[in-house]
């Protein structure tokens, strides 16, 4: 049967491509991931004087031309793009037989640019002089900085990828803060549900660690400031959590039909079984206390999927690290399967890898449908003390072999109230 | 043919220059005078947003000021939209509503801006200077009226809207993305109510100076789209809200609500731009639409303004024979929100059954009804869409 239970495409996996800060590609990631190593480390991107948070999953181990978050952002994309492509073996090169979903984050020029043109607009920058935005204008209006224009446009790094990739259609670029490589898949699988095409490129990327986001983020005391060392700080369900840590990556998918697969002979490393979502009204950065989306959100998941609770092995939490975020998640957790709650595995990539922030959702889904294939659940490390509020199995510091998991589901909550959960299977 | 799973338009929140709500921006155009801003930011002429009774649309106070200008234009035209579809106070259904919000980014803090370009060259250590400043300058929430999912967010806040949320970046192409989304969703059966839209905020340097970068910024004096190409072109910008109500049919009958227009198809693509590729483009969006009565159709266009892209349309649209109105001649052109005013310009007179004055010497006049309404939708860097708009 190509289809599900309600008649629609089903959706699989054929092609996943990875970068984080533990490294390049699916196998040193999982290799990392399952070994329990961490890739959060000190920034050297940018000076850290007067910061109080200094550590970030970075990722600067891949030489770029230029430093700012869509040229980074980007530059990951095409990266990942190449390795899911590759493994697929969908398509020729510069021709992929879908549409693409990008999981981007929001674009704005940088202090970079902003310091280039004022000092391009030759307005006084010693003693008492005074620049403003007037000054950058004129500086804009010379036409040397075309180059900017073109950066900095929220449709140049979807439009980039489209040429070099050849999807077809109008790219999509989505944000959902923290759910949008969820949301990015879920697009996906509904395009292909729809039949409006046979496969999708989904793509979510994130670089940008830079002085402004971290302080942006910092402001709102979302970070950990457990700087020493760095690979302790990312710490989710422990009682001592204290916060996130940024960090940088990019998960590729390639969705297909599942009778489009077949026809091809293409090797199928995972289901996209459900996709749900709710969001919540309640606050701007905070969760609905009562936890009522976060449950509405997983099942609608499992509803869309047409499973109960019961069938559910493993979670991969959205798990940040923060006070508020894992205490509403294993509020939302423990409603949705009730006594089990506390015997399902549930544990957090962020601890090793950070947030990844808009990728996210992409990365963490690869990791779920690896931990299916691999039957083997990566850690939650750093977990030093137990929270006796959260009673959860988080595979404490150390990888766990399993048999038998069929079914994960891999959670993203977004600042903003956006959620997304997806259902995902073994092939 | 009626059919339960055709999209139609229940509500429409459209906010600029020319006013607050359809029907005030129908009476503008009757007797159409262009609203500019010449002043603020000279030489760049922007088409100002009229004043909004905030109140009535974000009744709390707390929440106007969590909010930048450009959330605070989306949450009011979004709010306008949901009582034109008789949406308000319907927790249920608000509760399962989808939503597609097409944004870009919001406003920085300019004080501090100047502030940090004015002293890092003075500075022994700038970089260590520059993490001091915005640790102790920026606002902490400032963060939250800058990301761009935070318009959908804030409409999850104040109208309740909740079943779904996602946003749409990319300018112009994201509008159109979202309708087509929408649509698709709805003809699916995925989605039946969905609440689609977006906001600019014009009266922004930094906006401003991502355009004016590419140079595609007109200087004064004003000139509609058309005949400001004798002149080089050039985008006006305008302060826009627009979100529509897009429904099932069988939705609206069993809600009893009047819709403004069908969406009978909407299309949207992409190219590098080279010579002749957006008229390839929307010369097979035009061959896949379904048939329309050309007699009784007029054309809404959302070219920008830019050189290239704008008088290559026109010469596309000249082909086609049909009266043309341009949206951003009347209220400016507005990125994300562009597509959607205009679609909104297109449901409002196909349910008027006229088309409104020209509003440029370029424009013909129109007598006969208006039946249908072809929406263009290039954008004033890439992507190339077209809808059609029809009786309901």
């Amino acid at each position: 049967m190509d289809t599900d239970r309600l008649g629609r495409p089903i959706v699989v996996v054929t092609g996943m491509g990875i970068i984080t800060s533990l490294g390049e590609g699916q196998a040193a990631n999982w290799q990392a991931l399952t070994a329990g190593r961490s890739g959060i480390r000190r920034i050297s991107r940018f000076p850290i004087d007067n910061m109080k948070t200094t550590i970030a999953g970075t990722v600067d181990f891949l030489p770029v031309a230029e430093q700012s978050a869509p040229a980074l952002s980007q530059h990951l994309a095409e990266r990942v793009i190449e390795e899911a492509v590759a493994e697929a073996k969908i398509g020729r090169p510069g021709d992929f037989p879908g549409p693409l979903l990008l999981a981007l984050p929001p674009v704005e020029m940088e202090w970079a640019q902003r310091l280039a043109l004022a000092a391009a607009s030759g307005a006084p920058t010693t003693g008492d002089g005074q620049v403003s935005y007037d000054d950058l204008l004129r500086a804009a209006s010379s036409g040397k900085f075309e180059a900017y224009y073109r950066r900095f446009l929220f449709a140049s790094v979807g439009e980039a990828l489209a040429d070099r990739f050849g999807t077809k259609g109008s790219p999509i670029a989505t944000s959902t803060a923290c759910a949008s490589g969820g949301t990015a898949i879920q697009l996906g699988v509904e395009a292909i549900r729809r039949g409006d095409s046979a496969a999708a490129l989904v793509v979510g990327t994130d670089a940008s660690v830079n002085q402004e986001s971290l302080i942006r983020f910092s402001l709102l005391s979302a970070l950990s400031t457990r700087n020493d060392p760095p690979s302790s700080a990312s710490r989710p369900f422990s009682k001592d959590r204290e916060g996130f840590v940024m960090a940088e990556g990019a998960g590729a998918l390639v969705l297909e039909s599942l009778a489009s697969a077949r026809a091809r002979g293409a090797e199928i490393l995972g289901v996209v079984e459900g996709c749900g979502e709710q969001a919540d009204g309640f606050h701007r950065t905070r969760s609905s206390p009562d936890g009522k989306p976060i449950i509405a959100c997983m099942r609608n998941a499992l509803a869309d999927a047409g499973l109960s609770p019961d069938a559910v092995g493993y979670i991969n939490a959205h798990g940040t690290g923060t006070p508020e975020n894992d205490k509403m998640e294993w509020v939302g957790v423990s409603t949705v399967f009730g006594e089990r709650a506390g015997a399902i595995p549930m544990s957090s990539n962020k601890s090793m890898i950070g947030h990844t922030l808009t990728a996210a959702g992409a990365v963490e889904a690869i990791f779920s449908i690896l931990t299916l294939r691999h039957q083997v659940l990566p850690p939650t490390i750093n977990y030093d003390i137990p929270d006796p509020s959260l009673p959860v199995d988080c595979v404490p510091n150390v990888a766990r072999a399993v048999s038998g998991v069929r079914h994960a589901i891999s959670n993203s909550f977004g600042f903003g109230g956006q959620n997304v959960c997806l259902v995902l299977g073994v092939a | 043919m009626a059919d339960d799973r055709d999209a139609l338009i229940t509500g429409i929140g459209l906010i600029s220059c020319l006013g607050s709500g359809i029907e005030a921006t129908w009476e503008s155009l009757a007797s159409f005078s262009p609203v500019l801003d010449l002043e603020s930011f000279a030489p760049f002429p922007v088409h100002p947003m009229a004043p909004l009774e905030l109140d009535k649309q974000i009744p709390k106070r707390g929440d106007q000021r969590q909010m930048e200008a450009w959330q605070r234009i989306g949450v009011f035209a979004a709010g306008l939209a949901l009582d034109a579809a008789q949406l308000k106070g319907n927790t249920d259904l608000l509760g399962r509503m989808d939503m597609i919000v097409a944004a870009g980014g919001g406003e920085r803090d300019y004080a501090v801006d100047a502030a940090i370009l004015s002293g890092y060259g003075k500075q022994e250590n700038p970089g260590g200077w520059l993490n001091e400043r915005l640790l102790s300058d920026l606002r902490p929430t400032l963060f939250l009226a800058q990301l761009s999912n935070l318009l959908a967010g804030n409409i999850s806040i104040v109208h309740g809207v909740t079943g779904s949320s996602r946003t749409f970046m990319g300018e112009e192409p994201a509008g159109a993305d979202a309708v087509r989304i929408a649509c698709a969703r709805i003809a699916a059966g995925q989605g039946d109510v969905v609440l689609v839209g977006g906001s600019y905020n014009a009266q922004r340097p930094d906006v401003l100076l991502q355009c004016e970068l590419g140079g595609t910024l007109g200087r004064a004096p004003f000139a509609g789209v058309w005949s400001r190409q004798k002149a080089g072109g050039g985008m006006f910008m305008g302060s826009v809200g627009c979100f529509l109500v897009i429904e099932s049919r069988a939705s609206a009958v069993a809600r009893g609500v009047a819709p403004y227009a069908r969406i009978a198809a909407v299309k949207t693509d992409r190219c590098r731009r080279d010579a002749g590729q957006a008229t390839a483009n929307a010369q097979a969006q035009l061959a896949a639409l379904p048939a329309f009565d050309a007699a009784n159709t007029a054309v809404i266009s959302s070219a920008s303004g830019v050189a290239a892209p704008t008088q290559e349309e026109a010469a596309w649209l000249a082909t086609l024979g049909l009266p043309v109105r341009s949206t951003a001649t009347a209220i400016g052109h507005s990125m994300e929100p562009a597509f959607l005013a205009s679609m909104a310009l297109a449901a409002a007179s196909v349910r008027q059954g006229t088309l409104f004055p020209a509003l440029d010497p370029a424009e013909a006049p129109m007598t006969a009804p208006l039946r249908s309404a072809l929406v263009t939708g290039w954008g004033h860097w890439r992507g190339e869409s077209l809808a059609l708009v029809t009786a309901a």
